[in-house]
């Protein structure tokens, strides 16, 4: 599974609905993440990537969209 | 061996119901009990201030320890809510108590206060004597001020909580302690002069489902314990939600969390007090229980308490 199919898959399993996404589309505005998914995702990327992401950067906007999530990934690994 | 010796506590009579809230914040009542787990919390009266709270409750702590005022090495008073920048509530407290010459501190942290202050106490209570933690907040005026979050304003209510803290003598001997502080996220979660409270609210909870189970476990795995070992978990009751995801990272019953939000709502830096107080009164502690504390709030600070039954 690629990296944007399997973010896709575990927003719809931390958000309990089996929605389309747009890579641009607010997770937050469109009522996908609530504040407790939220953690629920980023818990479930660092176990899908095999990443520690660190609590500096646990800023919610890098997470509110499948793009902004893969662009902190790339930055991730340029680090 | 500095122990937790006795709690107090202090709400005001007045219980506002979810109903009576809904149409002064435009959420139905359902809304507020499922995104926070609170059912009711009080009001204090305008009359009424953080002192008169903080002195109820401290009094209340000293009668069920039977320690007169005087007897007091120091007072810490954990509030965020009082009517001044200064002199804080800490020495109109120590007023109220007629002490006249006991070093009287404020800890203006926010829902930390009291943990911080617990630590602090454990610390210097062999030096200065028992100590006597405070925790009083009035949040109901700032929540409902504008301009108003309603997702924020449903949450806090009114009350007081204390603590002696005793150099020799209590109900429970304080391991140790662990406390966190970080000013990266010191907007996330603020109350400007004259202004409502500020919550970035997937932040907070981002960071506190992360630091809250982090700290408790770190403390835990200093002393060669595991979350397992608790007997009864003591948290700022900040939402319902929040104490059960940490319990649930811990991986331990959501019932070895006491909690009382229900009825209380969000009591600030008071909450974890409240809830200890209540907790106290029926509780009865077997020889090597564990009680942990854990608090976690703006700034953004955070930290864990572990108190072991003798």
């Amino acid at each position: 599974m690629d990296r944007r199919a399997t973010l896709i898959d575990i927003i719809r399993k931390v958000s309990k609905k089996n929605v389309s996404l747009q890579a641009d589309e607010s997770l937050f505005d469109s009522g996908l993440l609530d504040s407790f998914a939220l953690p629920d995702m980023v818990s479930g990327i660092e176990e899908a990537f095999g990443v520690k992401i660190p609590d500096a950067d646990l800023h919610p906007r890098k997470f509110d969209s499948i793009e902004r999530i893969e662009s902190y990934l790339e930055s991730l690994k340029q680090a | 061996m500095t122990l937790l010796h006795s709690f107090g506590a202090a709400v005001p009579s007045r219980a506002v119901t979810n109903e009576e809230l809904s149409p002064l914040v435009g959420r139905t009542p359902e809304w507020i009990l499922n995104v926070s787990g609170i059912q009711e919390r009080r009001w204090a009266g305008e009359e009424t201030s953080v002192v008169d709270l903080a002195a109820e409750a401290a009094r209340d702590c000293l009668n069920r320890a039977g320690l007169a005022a005087r007897e007091l090495g120091m007072i810490l008073l954990s509030c965020s809510s009082g009517h001044r920048q200064f002199p804080g509530p800490a020495v109109q407290l120590a007023q109220r108590l007629e002490l006249t010459a006991t070093p009287a501190i404020d800890i203006p942290l926010a829902s930390a206060g009291a943990l911080f202050g617990m630590s602090l106490a454990a610390d210097l209570a062999p030096t200065r004597g028992p100590i006597l933690v405070v925790a009083a907040e009035i949040m109901s005026r700032i929540a409902m001020r504008a301009p108003q979050d309603s997702a924020v304003s449903v949450l806090f209510g009114d009350g007081a909580g204390a603590c002696l803290i005793h150099p020799d003598q209590g109900i429970a001997r304080i391991r140790g302690s662990l406390l966190g502080s970080d000013g990266s996220f010191a907007d996330d979660l603020k109350l400007e002069f004259g202004s409502g409270i500020s919550m970035n609210g997937r932040s907070v909870i981002l960071q506190a489902t992360r630091k809250l189970p982090r700290v408790i476990s770190d403390l835990l795995a200093r002393l060669n314990l595991k979350a397992g070992d608790v007997g009864t978990f003591l948290m700022h009751q900040a939402n319902q939600n929040l104490i059960d995801k940490v319990a649930d990272t811990l991986g331990v019953d959501r019932s070895l969390f006491f909690s009382n939000i229900r009825r209380y709502g969000n009591t600030s830096s008071a909450s974890m007090l409240i809830a200890a107080s209540e907790w106290a009164a029926d509780a009865r502690l077997r020889s090597g229980e564990l009680i942990c504390f854990a608090a976690f709030g703006a700034g953004f600070n955070w930290g864990a308490l572990l108190a072991e039954a003798p």
